[in-house]
């Protein structure tokens, strides 16, 4: 229980597919041949660190952030400078780390010392307005960010696919490159997942929880509220960036659709209210369905939509089309606030009961 | 404390003047920095025939939040409602749109603009039911209520419209300019300006001189003393929800004839922008929203010309300056 800092999940079901994903994610360049499968399991990977860093702003302190995807951003577009302009060695990848995440950590510095002293009310209208001017700011500085156009760059020789490490074996595996960089990402994303276990776990964490609950009394009881929030803030700023740095390396390239379009940030609020808001765990089980869904289903929207304008429907077509699932999604969205605020791992946890976290307000 | 008799009237609340002299003053400011006088005067004009289109998309915002504490993130999809809606209208009647009369162009541009105020009004019904009420007093779900409800908003124009720019081109005789000396002002501006300040006036009236206002005035300051004198703030609230709506419908519908297109995203642009005016103008107060509104336009259109590369992080820098001035917005009017 140590590694997960005395916080099962607390429902054998919860554990069952938990532990079902975590080995399907873990043996997925073995069980699930093309590239496909292995992008959508790099994907969960380092969707569920970043969903999870989002949890302790929302389910831990209660503040909703629109500016994650920013710091998400930053990780990505440090890597993919550095290596851009480096060349593919490591020590660029060292410099976009080292740049990257105290850039990230500041700037969350910077917003949580200026807007949790003024209303709380304010800080989610903040952040969106920040999130979106840092957004333009990316696309517009093209000489160092690419543009619209993003950067494409090269990985240091050990992570390239045509790195062989093991040759086909008996059993007909190669292990290169690229599989070096998925369980890379794996390995890091599961340790990102594990710290922030401890975090919230931890009287620090507690005293979010308190916050979350009843900020006044919090502070009356003797606690630095704007320190602590702003304290998570910066952690989750780091985490962010963090999966950032790997989603860059997974797909060699950084760019605003792939880090830091407003979309992403829906993304990970419908990953977050999925998954269940406060326990960390719903970030998995939140990436998994919702990466899946956006993979698998999307085809089949394509399909349903066809047979529907064959039959001559008038409006469905266009509602089924695959570019209208986020439509789907925002209707789920919102059912799953109105019904079970406490997501998947809620109902698992207290079985169907709403006394999960994350229903405060 | 000096006493007063009974018969003297009531003394006057100090009239807090330094918030409207900012505005005036950001504009004499600019006369050396932009240097030439008609320059000047055309950018003025832009920034005030702006600030007012955004304020009228705001002012419902602000009131929804002051009076019942609600925080509608889903209010750009009213104004992009309200810009399709209005489609509806010209597209059938692109002749006389385009047809050289005021009149003509007038006898659309005002059905276009009654009917996408009448189904932003109705969306706003709806969305208060649906999505609001089920979770009053709850800030995070709010929140997460509204964003959905913006989602599916934004996603089903796109169904029913498809993902493409519409144009929206502006009547005949709304455009060019009026040519005073060497100063050129698109007539569009100063009708945008006229419309403006005719909304500005009929809230401050509504507010001011009826007891509907002063109803809403005081469920803004102290909500639960107006429903324990006896009223039910509830439906005054989903009325001022309603105008509010339709108010950012008809501010669509003019944002869609000033940049002369229409599509589902100026609702994400406008969300940022809106949101700024509001923090600016101090949640729940229309004076301080309309000052807002004026300021951020002015920052657009002075920084776009001065300093365009400023321009992209200006309303940030606006925002940061004014709450570290007054960290509750222009004027604090709720207690919140």
């Amino acid at each position: 229980m140590m590694i997960l800092s005395g916080d099962p999940p607390r429902s054998r079901v919860l554990t069952l597919i938990l532990v079902v994903v975590i080995l399907a994610l873990a043996a997925t360049p073995f069980l699930f041949p093309g590239a496909k499968a292995l992008n959508v399991a790099a994907k969960i990977c380092v969707f569920a660190a970043l969903v999870a860093s989002y949890d302790l702003l929302l389910g831990y302190t209660g503040t909703v952030s629109f500016a994650h995807t920013m710091f998400y951003g930053i990780g990505s577009y440090a890597i993919a400078i550095a290596l851009y302009g480096m060349g593919p060695n490591w020590a660029a990848v060292a410099t976009g780390i080292v740049v990257g995440l105290p850039l990230a950590a500041l700037l969350a510095l910077a917003i949580g010392l200026f807007s949790l002293r003024v209303a709380a009310i304010f800080f989610a209208m903040i952040t969106l307005a920040v999130a979106s001017a840092f957004q333009v700011l990316a696309s517009q500085l093209s000489w160092l960010t690419g543009g619209e156009d993003g950067r494409s760059f090269q990985l240091p020789e050990l992570l390239r696919p045509g790195t062989v490490l093991i040759s086909k074996n008996l059993f007909g595996f190669e292990i290169n490159g690229r599989i070096l960089t998925f369980y890379l990402v794996f390995a890091i994303s599961a340790l990102m997942i594990l710290v922030l276990l401890r975090v919230v776990n931890s009287p620090f964490g507690r005293v979010l929880q308190a916050i979350r609950e009843n900020r006044f009394r919090a502070e009356a009881l003797g606690f630095r509220t704007v320190f602590h929030l702003t304290y998570a803030n910066c952690l989750a700023a780091l985490v962010a960036a963090g999966a950032g740095i790997l989603n860059a390396l997974w797909l060699r390239y950084a760019g605003p659709d792939t880090s830091l379009s407003f979309s992403i940030m829906l993304d990970i609020l419908l990953m977050v209210v999925i998954g269940g808001m406060g326990t960390i765990y719903g970030a998995i089980i939140g990436a998994t369905i919702f990466i899946l869904a956006q993979n698998y289903l999307q085809s089949l929207m394509g399909v349903a939509s066809k047979a529907a304008s064959e039959a001559g429907l008038p409006v469905l077509p266009g509602l089924l089309h695959p570019d209208r699932w986020l439509l789907w999604l925002g209707l789920l969205f919102i059912a799953s606030v109105y019904f079970f605020p406490s997501g998947v791992v809620g109902r698992l946890r207290h079985g169907g009961g709403d006394k999960g976290a994350g229903t405060s307000h | 404390m000096t006493e007063l008799a009974a018969s003297d009237p009531l003394p006057k609340p100090k009239r807090d003047i330094a918030p409207i002299l900012l505005p005036i003053a950001l504009a004499l400011l600019m006369i050396p920095l932009v240097g030439s006088a008609s320059t000047w005067l055309t950018l003025t004009a832009a920034s005030l025939a702006m600030g007012m289109m955004i304020f009228i998309m705001a002012s419902g915002l602000t009131l929804v939040f002051g009076l019942m504490d609600v925080l509608n993130f889903g209010h750009g999809a009213f104004i992009a409602v309200g810009a399709y809606v209005a489609t509806l209208v010209f597209a059938p009647f692109a002749a006389s749109a385009q047809a050289d009369s005021l009149l003509v162009n007038l006898a659309v541009l005002a059905p276009a603009a009654l009917l996408s105020m009448a189904v932003s009004g109705a969306l706003g019904l709806m969305v208060e039911r649906v999505l609001i009420l089920p979770v009053y007093g709850q800030h995070l779900k709010q929140i997460l209520m509204t964003t959905g409800g913006l989602i599916v908003a934004e996603q089903t124009l796109y169904a029913l419209w498809g993902p493409q720019i519409i144009p929206m081109p502006l009547p005949a005789s709304l455009r060019g300019s009026f040519i005073l000396g060497d100063v050129a002002i698109a007539k569009y501006r100063v009708l945008a300006m006229l419309i403006g300040l005719a909304v500005f006036i009929a809230i401050q009236l509504v507010l001011n001189r009826t007891k509907l206002g002063l109803l809403i005035r005081a469920g803004v300051e102290n909500r639960e003393m107006v429903e324990a004198l006896g009223y039910r703030i509830r439906r005054l609230f989903l009325g001022v929800f309603m105008a509010g709506s339709a108010l950012a419908g008809l501010g669509g519908v003019m944002w869609a004839l000033y940049r002369e297109q229409v599509h589902a995203s100026m609702s994400d642009e406008l969300t940022v922008l809106i949101f700024v005016v509001v923090i600016i103008g101090g949640l729940g107060s229309i004076g301080g929203c309309f000052i807002g509104a004026i300021l951020v336009a002015m920052v657009a259109n002075y920084g776009g010309f001065l300093v365009p590369k400023l321009a992209l992080v200006s309303n940030i820098l606006l925002m940061v300056a004014i709450l570290m001035w007054r960290p509750r917005g222009l004027y604090a009017v709720t207690s919140r």
